[in-house]
């Protein structure tokens, strides 16, 4: 089971590595780890996908809210906006470029490259969607891929926000 | 005023209330012992830094106050680091400065470098690396607050030594500002609600109480709440002391080397209600063996050890002392006392007899015989291993902080070290530390300390020239193949004690124990007493004696 968390820390040097060394000496698996800058630059947020279940999901929020610098822990929920970005270069020869580039039209993804051997397409969605694309572009050849791990917002007025913390 | 950042360190100390310092110096921490030169805070000079941080944690545990200590930077730091951990584990305050190289030197592998608070992460409650001067008075601020507060812990802060010279403009901050660290003192009023009832409705209630009642002086709560609700109380290692061992109600130390009677009553218990104890490994055994309650109240400071290894139906995160201070103001009184109390009797029978051993004496008659002249001031240091738990079962320890020892991470070495500690922070009262030869010699050299600082310290090692507690889990676990236990090299202990002008006696006669104990106790000055006790004898008791499953429980 997988859980979205959105971490709330303090912007400071050295806590990435607070909170990723937690995971690994605790044994929790990380799926992805996005962190950026929040509207308040002291703050930066995590959106932390974790495997497991219940006990741990709730070991993960207790064990994160023992850091000094993180600030609130929360479960997002699953109806929430999700999204990741991935770029993907694929192989593309003359003859299937334009094939390649309707499959990436229909998933409203972007060509953000061309070559003569190469197509770099730019895709933002939930992971259904990426693995859809990719899955449709492996026939053609994927030189090469990254991807950002998600990042996720509550929809309507919830927010995460710093007052009231833990 | 300017001064340096070492002077404002050392004034950080004061305001803290900091009297003492355990260290040793070096190269990273010149300026830090240029300030301590001109201060009045006390330096004791150890020799070796592990040394220092268990004084500055035996300082810690057994006066409530957060213990310090420094160290230079490289190996001075990495020396500290099973200090730290054995502090970590058991919840112990604790401020550790250490210096760093200057800050343009970081990441390039210069002499005496190691990233220490990357290393000291995962066991340290926080850690900074102080690269800018002006951070200095609020990390000290900061620190002295984490380490003392909510579930307390070590907290070290790592000066670059270009830090440690820089000046500043000296002000410290009257108060903290971390918005991400709050902890919850009080227990939510529901839920201490729900606990009274299920207290005033069951049948055979028991306490288990843990080191968080030590942390915040809980004792005279858990005194009042025990008696008002009739329940025996067991304690773990951790939180030997907690309750009096001589109160009709103390059931004992519970655990796979704890007494029948503990672990009998939380078997048998309906309702477990448990204080500021982690429930670790060691205390529970198997978990799902470990209770027949139905019913199980977990109090504790820290959310994250609710429900962590012990399922709770009625989780309070709070300080223990306020927490019960609620509950107590309920009608949580029960008079029935009759499903308890054939049971609690029946617990009740000393399983320990002596025996006939004939390679040495028996160390439970020592440990008897040393706690019937010991009064209930007296502060007993242990090390680790066999008799550690000798002493956590048959020493009376009536009293809190009056019994010291390395709970959660078990580390060998650590009882002379930390009885330096308890001596310099309780000069009046008599401290004795009972260690085995292996442990003893792990920290050996802190004799140096003891007579330095002319430290009366009274040391009792049981010597049976084998690392009895490996050796007995061989016994047990690889039938009798005995490896690598046996301390043959054992150096003559009254000769290494008179290295060191220290008064020494040696006991091999079941006769001598007495007047032995008598001379150690009051001899004045720091003794070492040898007892060459039976390599034989064991923790567990031999089985058959109480063939209880939850008795003698395999290793989990």
């Amino acid at each position: 089971m997988k859980h979205i968390l959105g971490v709330l820390v303090e912007n400071n040097p050295g806590v990435l590595s607070k909170v990723s060394g937690l995971f690994s000496r605790r044994g929790f698996n990380i799926e992805s780890l996005a962190v950026g800058v929040t509207e308040d630059p002291s703050i930066s947020r995590m959106t932390i996908v974790v495997k497991g279940d219940s006990y741990i999901v709730e070991q993960v929020t207790k064990q994160l809210n023992k850091l000094i610098e993180v600030i609130k822990v929360e479960i997002i929920s699953s109806d929430s906006v999700v999204r990741e970005l991935a770029l993907i270069k694929v192989g593309a020869t003359p003859s299937n470029r334009n094939e390649i580039i309707q499959i990436a039209s229909v998933f409203r993804a972007n060509i953000v490259d061309i070559s003569k051997g190469s197509l770099t397409i730019e895709i933002t969605g939930d992971d259904q969607k990426i693995s859809a694309l990719v899955d449709m572009l492996k026939d053609f050849g994927i030189k090469e891929m990254v991807r950002t791990g998600i990042i996720a917002i509550d929809r309507g007025n919830r927010v995460i926000k710093v007052s009231g913390a833990k | 005023m300017r001064i340096t950042c070492a002077q404002a360190v050392l004034k950080a100390f004061k305001e803290e209330g900091v009297e003492v310092v355990f260290g040793y110096p070096g190269g990273a921490v010149l300026p830090l012992y240029d300030a301590l030169r001109e201060s009045t805070i006390r330096h004791v000079l150890v020799r070796h830094e592990q040394g220092a941080a268990h004084a500055a944690s035996g300082y810690a545990r057994s006066t409530g106050k957060v213990g310090v200590c420094i160290a230079t930077s490289g190996p001075g730091a990495t020396n500290l680091v099973t200090g730290i951990a054995t502090a970590y584990m058991d919840s112990i305050p604790m401020v550790i400065v250490t210096g760093q190289v200057p800050v343009e030197m970081i990441g390039r592998d210069v002499f005496q470098e190691v990233d220490i608070t990357g290393a000291t992460e995962p066991f340290t409650k926080h850690n900074y690396l102080a690269k800018d001067r002006d951070d200095i008075p609020r990390i000290l601020k900061e620190a002295f607050h984490i380490a003392r507060t909510g579930r307390q812990g070590p907290v070290l802060i790592d000066i670059p030594r270009d830090v440690q010279e820089a000046s500043i403009d000296f002000k410290y901050p009257n108060k903290v500002s971390l918005r991400g660290y709050n902890p919850t003192y009080k227990g939510h009023y529901n839920q201490i609600k729900k606990a009274a009832h299920a207290i005033a409705t069951s049948k055979r209630p028991v306490l288990c109480v843990g080191g968080g009642v030590i942390s915040s002086n809980a004792t005279d709560e858990v005194l009042e709440l025990a008696r008002r609700i009739k329940a025996p109380v067991a304690t773990t290692l951790m939180g030997i002391g907690a309750y009096p061992s001589k109160d009709p109600l103390f059931a004992g130390m519970i655990g796979q080397y704890g007494s029948y009677s503990a672990n009998k009553a939380i078997k048998e218990a309906d309702l477990l209600i448990v204080l500021g104890a982690r429930m670790g490994d060691r205390a529970t055994g198997k978990t799902d063996e470990f209770t027949k309650a139905t019913q199980i109240i977990h109090i504790d400071i820290d959310p994250a050890e609710i429900g962590k290894n012990v399922s709770t139906n009625i989780p309070i995160v709070g300080d223990v002392k306020i927490t019960l201070r609620e509950l107590l103001k309920f009608e949580v009184d029960r008079e029935d006392w009759s499903a308890w109390q054939d049971i609690v009797e029946g617990f009740k029978r000393d399983i320990y007899t002596t025996r006939q051993y004939t390679q040495g004496l028996d160390p439970v008659a020592i440990i008897k015989e040393l706690s019937s002249l010991c009064s209930d001031e007296t502060i007993l240091v242990t090390d680790v291993g066999q008799h550690q738990l000798w002493a956590g079962r048959h020493f009376e320890v009536n009293r809190p902080r009056t019994f010291i020892s390395s709970g959660g991470l078990g580390t060998m070495g650590y009882g002379l070290p930390a009885a330096v500690g308890v001596k310099v922070a309780n000069p009046d009262r008599q401290v004795v530390l009972i260690t085995g030869d292996g442990s003893f010699q792990m920290s050996m050299a802190e004799l140096a300390t003891i007579r330095q600082e002319g430290l009366s310290v009274k040391i009792i090692i049981f010597n049976n020239s084998t690392l009895g507690m490996v050796r007995e889990l061989q016994q047990h676990y690889y039938d009798g193949k005995y490896y690598g236990v046996e301390m043959l090299g054992n150096p003559d202990f009254s000769k290494i004690a008179s290295a060191y002008s220290i008064e020494s006696v040696k006991v091999e006669k079941e006769t001598e124990i007495y007047p032995a104990i008598r001379k150690i106790l009051d001899y004045e000055g720091a003794i070492i007493g040898e007892f060459s006790i039976d390599p034989n004898a064991n923790v567990i008791p031999v089985l058959g004696r109480c063939s209880d499953e939850t008795y003698i429980r395999r290793i989990g």
